[in-house]
């Protein structure tokens, strides 16, 4: 019988297979789930910003809002856990602006694509590499990540669903 | 004592924001039943001081589909507005607006987003026009863009925009009742730290 953690807005977590991980309606905000397949060991943090260098003091729950801050978490949480980093696949989603919004002062715009290129920047810092992604466009996903095989499920209410 | 975050405001600057979403909230019902050219009442709105998560459980939870509304303040007051319709108060107005023919917000032709985009800013007006007058301040409100989406995926972008802010906002509860039929709508006013000085210094509280 698997369990189904959620995964709330700049938070993490790590589970075991069969468990499965869940994180409801990314908009711009990023999804990165990482995947150990000789542990099936799965991770999954979702978080809001590009960048830890945007705060003034990053603590601990801050340091779960950024790509940069964030992944560095998830991975040394799923170290702690038994994975292997050289082990470690990612799948991301998320990204997308929500919004057709033009504005000179404001860089609403494509904050999304931000936070999606910095977690690229990340993972390959860390040498992950990405073998899955569904990114961008203009609608919300909710990410469901199977610590039994390391499927990543997509679900749009606007456009269906995709495992990847 | 000086405000950083929407989390510090105290009673008395909670109850000016509350007074201001009262008025807002009144204008938004006279406005909206000259355009329908239907009478429209209103309750007493509810105005809280939500964190996100909270505004996402009060809509219903993350995957709820909302027709989100986001206009940008500017000038005197700069800062964020946005509306959050219930897909019925949507379509119950839009149906009303656009008469027979009109099929659901969720397949949004050209034609129902600008009418979701008058409403918008119809309503927007109503409560920049109670913060103007109250605390004689200019503000512009920018088009309104739409998005009908997962609660939590629109909520998202006000969370990363405002997140140096805090986590909290302005959050009005509108019941519409239009002929016994109920909808509501919801509105989060995300002013910066410094429009929200000035319009409490100009209204004589201290800040």
């Amino acid at each position: 019988m698997s369990k189904t953690v959620t995964v709330g807005i700049a938070d993490l977590n790590a589970v075991r297979s069969p468990d499965v991980l869940v994180t409801y309606a990314l908009g711009s905000c990023a999804g990165i789930c990482l995947y150990d397949s000789a542990t099936k060991i799965a991770g999954l943090a979702h978080i809001l910003l590009p960048s830890s260098s945007m705060s003034r003091n990053v603590d601990l729950k801050e340091a779960m809002k950024f790509a940069d801050t964030g992944i560095v978490l998830l991975v040394k949480k799923m170290e702690g856990m038994g994975a292997r980093r050289a082990n470690l696949k990612a799948k991301i989603a998320g990204g997308a602006q929500m919004f057709a919004f033009k504005s000179a002062s404001s860089d609403l715009g494509n904050i999304g694509a931000r936070n999606v290129q910095s977690v690229k920047q990340t993972l390959a810092q860390l040498h992950i590499p990405i073998i899955a992604e569904d990114t961008g466009k203009d609608y919300g996903r909710t990410v469901f990540f199977y610590g039994e095989n390391g499927a990543m499920k997509v679900k749009s209410v606007k456009k269906g669903e995709w495992v990847y | 004592m000086a405000i950083h975050a929407l989390d510090e405001l105290n009673e008395i600057q909670i109850d000016v924001l509350r007074e201001i979403g009262n008025i807002g909230s009144g204008n938004a019902a006279t406005a909206l039943s000259a355009m329908l050219m239907h009478p429209i009442n209103i309750a007493v709105p509810k105005i809280r001081i939500l964190d996100y998560n909270d505004v996402v459980e009060a809509l219903g939870g993350p995957e709820t589909m909302i027709v989100g509304l986001m206009l940008m303040m500017e000038d005197d007051v700069q800062g964020m507005l946005m509306f959050l319709l219930e897909q019925e108060f949507a379509d119950v107005t839009l149906s009303a607006l656009m008469g027979e023919g009109y099929g659901s917000v969720a397949e949004m032709d050209e034609m129902c987003q600008s009418a979701i985009q008058e409403i918008g800013n119809i309503m927007a007006g109503s409560y920049v026009n109670a913060i103007s007058e109250m605390a004689d301040l200019q503000i512009n409100i920018s088009v309104p863009s739409v998005c009908v989406d997962m609660a939590g995926a629109i909520l998202s972008v006000p969370a990363i925009h405002y997140a140096n802010i805090g986590d909290k906002v302005i959050f009005i509860e509108d019941e519409f009742n239009r002929n016994g039929q109920e909808s509501s709508s919801h509105v989060l006013m995300i002013p910066d730290v410094d429009s929200l000085k000035k319009i409490m210094t100009n209204l004589g509280i201290e800040v």
